[in-house]
């Protein structure tokens, strides 16, 4: 009788042999790609199916490996909470492997991608372990897997400084935060099980324990520092911007889809199925620190120019949308109210769900946009409708989906998460209820300033004319890239038309993280109509607003369309300048300039206006530099002090290397006197 | 032979060890230097053989004939081949001057005696009272390696170390178990082939056996 475990663990076997055999075809890079992508897609789909079984059935099952150390084996779980990320990177890292099919082939001839292909296997691999793992051990060693596979991925292009500068700050990044899980796990098996055996490290073990409240406050904040390290919570978050750019598309859609939710997956295990009681401020941390994210990822991400940059800082937006969800989960779990608690965890997970796949979605057309043009900077492009008419479809639904806009899934998710939002006044505390509907209004701002955002990367890249100076040969992408953005859209669409299907599949999770379902109310206006409370409150009918937008869009058509002649492409009306040229259209730095003005003391800007005089006169100018920097203020506030520091420390300490014999003999020499004097 | 008697031999040898150990320090010609090592050695080995004697250990006579044929005769030998084999004619040159370095040893045996005042308290061991000098020998062992820029006397200063070291373990327990003391004198062994190797590469690779000149092999700032 197969069961999903197995299907998973075959899922992770077949990649860990493509990670270990790949190697053999690097010879035929050609056929090394579609292999290796091949098979990856193969044991994605395998790690999709056992995690949509296990969320359906709402089974458990445990496996013992007899690999692992010493008298410490691997313990594996799958429970519909690891199911349901399970499904989420199994799908995305299916779509991924399809597109890579053809984006990794644009790397051929240039540069071996050998390195590039195995990272890939062991990354997907590393993630599927993470949310399989059931005792710190194994947890820790996937996921030092998965970092270290991304950091490899990172410097794939390593002729780059910039790369080799972003990996490395990646590398520090997740260290620090890994070594800061490893201590919140060490806390929690101490106290599950004493500090003298290792019998506490498997997580049944920690579900069984009683944690006294400060000793959990304590793994809980060093659990929530690891995570939100790799989760790329603001003031964290400065290596996403960095990492996220440079590494190869198909791997930033990867990481920014689905390794940013494996830290949300090990916030929401460590809080809802390992302490499973705590104080409400928790809750209250983490949705502030959440909101803090959103509405900083969004402001900055407004002021970027580079379209991977961009993506990247709206990740950091997204994923405080779902800490704001999982906030207030905790918040609600807290004061039990469950049915609350529910609805607000469902929207958190709903929307890790849609954000894995919209912004992957994204970064796959970020991705197909510079495979073409071979251009990051949006500023030097335009116009590229007409070259890419599938990309640009496609990437339009990316970004619909991330504005939170109907009839697609990130309306559904931040609709759910207002609710939330909404009925916060049932709590008992009254500071928190005067508090939170500022918070709901910041998540709208949060909304508002994204959609702008992405008018900017929209408008600037597909519409208008080309702005670059070189003019290079653009072509649209090749099937297996445009069908992976075709399904990952569909999947966005989906999402947004049928979230009551949807809600009553993942329902267990919140039945058995905070003891309710949301099923029951929400699907009480049928499989048509989603009513998270009741339906006289809310409610909101996806298919409905499809077939509306449809509709209106259809009667337009047709009214514009019924008499061909009415429609005329003409010039552009220049006011009578009669020079435009294609620099002179509205860019990045004209559209965001508002904001700039408006949210300006968040940022570090640095701008100048510099004028060329012509020699005749000088009310003629011949040339005007603009030049504008934006800077995280983070990296000055936070980084540079810890980074300035460790370096003054390496430099006192590298005063020890003499380099002469002497002076570390008298180094032991003087050390045994002390001892022998202390210990006489 | 009574045992008072014994003791005071002991004493005497253990005083001609230390005074072996200071001439070792303060001594500029490395030739002189291989030879007080070799006295050094032939005190520890008659030193050994009559605390084998008293104490009935007949172990400790292998030991001795170990110390005699490895520390008096083998290693100078092998020292001595080198210095011709290498040509090195130069005196010894130290990094602190010579007093400074006699003061520095004093106070290392005044600090010894005080470390063993303990011991001796509690010991019956008619030995117990050669603790001290065994520790200073080896403390001015690792003096005499700070000390010097040869590294041919580091190596002796080394070996002087071992000599204290061995040193202590006879007057500390009546030594070591047999299979032990065969292991340091077979390690020794092998230390001063290794050594000898080693000194060759370097003197080819810097043209000199001077340790100041690995100081370039320090990483830059």
């Amino acid at each position: 009788m197969i069961t999903p475990i197995d299907i998973a663990s075959a899922s992770i076997v077949l990649l860990l042999i493509t990670f270990l055999t790949a190697g053999l075809l690097r010879r035929n890079q050609a056929l090394l790609i579609k292999v290796s992508f091949s098979l990856s897609a193969f044991a994605s789909l395998a790690a999709l199916s056992a995690g949509i079984w296990t969320v359906g059935s709402g089974i458990t099952e445990r496996v013992t490996l007899i690999i692992g150390l010493p008298d410490l084996p691997f313990h594996l779980r799958l429970d519909p909470l690891a199911g349901y990320f399970l499904t989420v990177v199994g799908l995305l890292s299916f779509f991924v492997s399809i597109y890579s099919t053809g984006y990794v082939k644009g790397f051929l001839g240039r540069r071996s991608v050998t390195r590039l292909v195995v990272f890939y296997c062991l990354f997907i691999a590393g993630m599927f372990m993470v949310v399989l793992a059931d005792d710190a051990l194994f947890f820790l060693i996937s996921w030092e897997a998965m970092a270290a596979a991304s950091y490899f991925l990172v410097m794939f292009e390593d002729e780059n400084a910039e790369n080799r500068r972003a990996a490395f700050l990646y590398m520090v990044v997740a260290h620090v935060g890994a070594v800061a899980i490893l201590l919140s796990f060490g806390v929690m098996a101490g106290l599950a099980a004493g500090f003298e055996n290792f019998n506490g490290f498997t997580f049944d073990a920690m579900r069984q324990a009683q944690f006294p409240t400060g000793w959990a406050t304590v793994a809980f904040l060093l659990a929530f520092f690891g995570f939100a390290a790799k989760a790329g919570v603001v003031p964290l978050h400065v290596w996403l911007p960095e990492a996220h750019p440079v590494a190869p598309s198909n791997v930033s859609a990867l990481m920014s889809g689905v390794m940013l939710k494996t830290a949300i997956y090990g916030i929401v295990r460590v809080t809802f199925d390992l302490l499973k009681v705590f104080p409400w401020w928790w809750g209250a941390f983490v949705l502030i620190l959440g909101i803090v994210s959103a509405v900083m990822g969004v402001l900055y991400a407004l002021m970027q120019h580079d379209l991977k940059r961009l993506l990247a800082y709206h990740s950091v937006e997204n994923i405080g949308i779902i800490l704001i969800g999982i906030g207030l989960a905790m918040i609600f779990k807290s004061f039990n109210l469950p049915m609350l608690a529910a609805l607000a965890l469902i929207a958190g997970l709903y929307h890790t769900m849609n954000h894995a796949m919209f912004k992957g979605l994204l970064f796959m057309g970020a991705g197909s946009v510079l495979h073409a043009t071979r251009e990051r900077n949006m500023e030097e492009m335009g116009g590229l409708i007409h070259r890419m008419p599938w990309t640009a479809a496609l990437f339009l639904v990316g970004c619909i989906s991330i504005s939170a806009l109907p009839p697609f899934n990130g309306f559904v998710s931040e609709w759910l998460t207002f609710q939330a939002f909404l009925l916060s006044p049932s709590l008992p505390i009254p500071m928190m209820r005067l508090l939170m509907p500022m918070g709901a209004a910041l998540l709208a701002l949060t909304g508002a300033l994204a959609a702008a955002c992405f008018v900017k990367a929209f408008g600037v890249t597909f519409l208008g004319h080309w702005r670059g100076h070189h003019n290079p040969h653009i072509h649209e992408t090749d099937w297996s890239m445009r069908s992976a953005m075709l399904m990952a859209a569909l999947t966005c669409l989906l999402l947004g038309i049928l979230p009551t299907l949807y809600i009553e599949w993942m329902d267990i999770l919140s039945e058995q993280l905070v003891g309710a379902k949301l099923a029951a109310s929400a699907a009480v206006g049928g499989w048509m109509w989603l009513t998270p409370v009741a339906p006289e409150r809310a409610s909101y009918s996806g298919i409905v607003v499809f077939v509306g937008i449809i509709a209106v869009y259809g009667i337009v058509y047709f009214i514009l369309h019924v008499n061909p002649g009415k429609i005329h492409r003409g010039p552009i009306w220049d006011c009578g300048f009669e020079k435009l040229t294609s620099r002179m259209q509205y860019n990045a730095t004209s559209f965001s300039m508002p904001i700039r003005r408006i949210f300006g003391f968040l940022f570090k800007i640095k701008e100048e206006v510099s004028l060329v005089p012509q020699s005749a006169h000088p009310a003629f100018p011949k040339k005007l530099h603009y030049e504008l920097k934006v800077r995280d203020r983070f990296w000055k506030w936070i980084y540079k002090p810890v980074a300035d520091a460790s370096f003054w420390c390496s430099r006192k300490v590298g005063r020890l290397q003499q380099g002469r014999i002497q002076a570390y003999l008298i180094y032991s020499f003087v050390t045994i006197i002390i001892l022998l004097f202390f210990t006489r | 032979m009574n045992l008072q008697t014994v003791a005071h031999i002991n004493s005497f040898l253990a005083a001609f060890v230390l005074l072996t150990a200071f001439g070792m320090l303060v001594q500029k010609r490395i030739y002189s230097l291989i030879h007080l090592f070799a006295w050094q050695g032939l005190f520890l080995s008659i030193s050994t053989a009559i605390v084998g004697y008293v104490a009935g250990r007949h172990h400790l006579y292998i030991s001795s004939i170990l110390t005699l044929s490895l520390k008096v005769i083998l290693l100078p030998y092998i020292l001595h081949v080198l210095i011709v084999r290498l040509k090195i004619r130069k005196e010894v040159e130290t990094i602190i001057n010579i007093p400074m370095t006699m003061l520095i040893g004093i106070a290392l045996v005044i600090f010894s005696y005080h470390l063993t005042a303990p011991v001796r308290e509690l010991s019956t061991l008619i030995t117990r009272s050669t603790l001290a000098v065994a520790l200073a020998t080896v403390m001015i062992g690792l003096l005499m390696m700070i000390t010097r820029r040869h590294a041919v006397t580091q190596i002796i200063g080394f070996l002087a170390m071992e000599n204290g070291l061995f040193f202590a373990a006879t007057s500390a327990t009546y030594g070591m178990p047999l299979v032990v003391e065969l292991g340091v004198a077979l390690d020794i062994l092998i230390a001063a082939f290794i050594f000898g190797i080693f000194f060759f590469h370097i003197h080819t690779t810097f043209d000199s056996l001077d340790v100041e000149q690995m100081a370039r092999l320090k990483e830059g700032d």
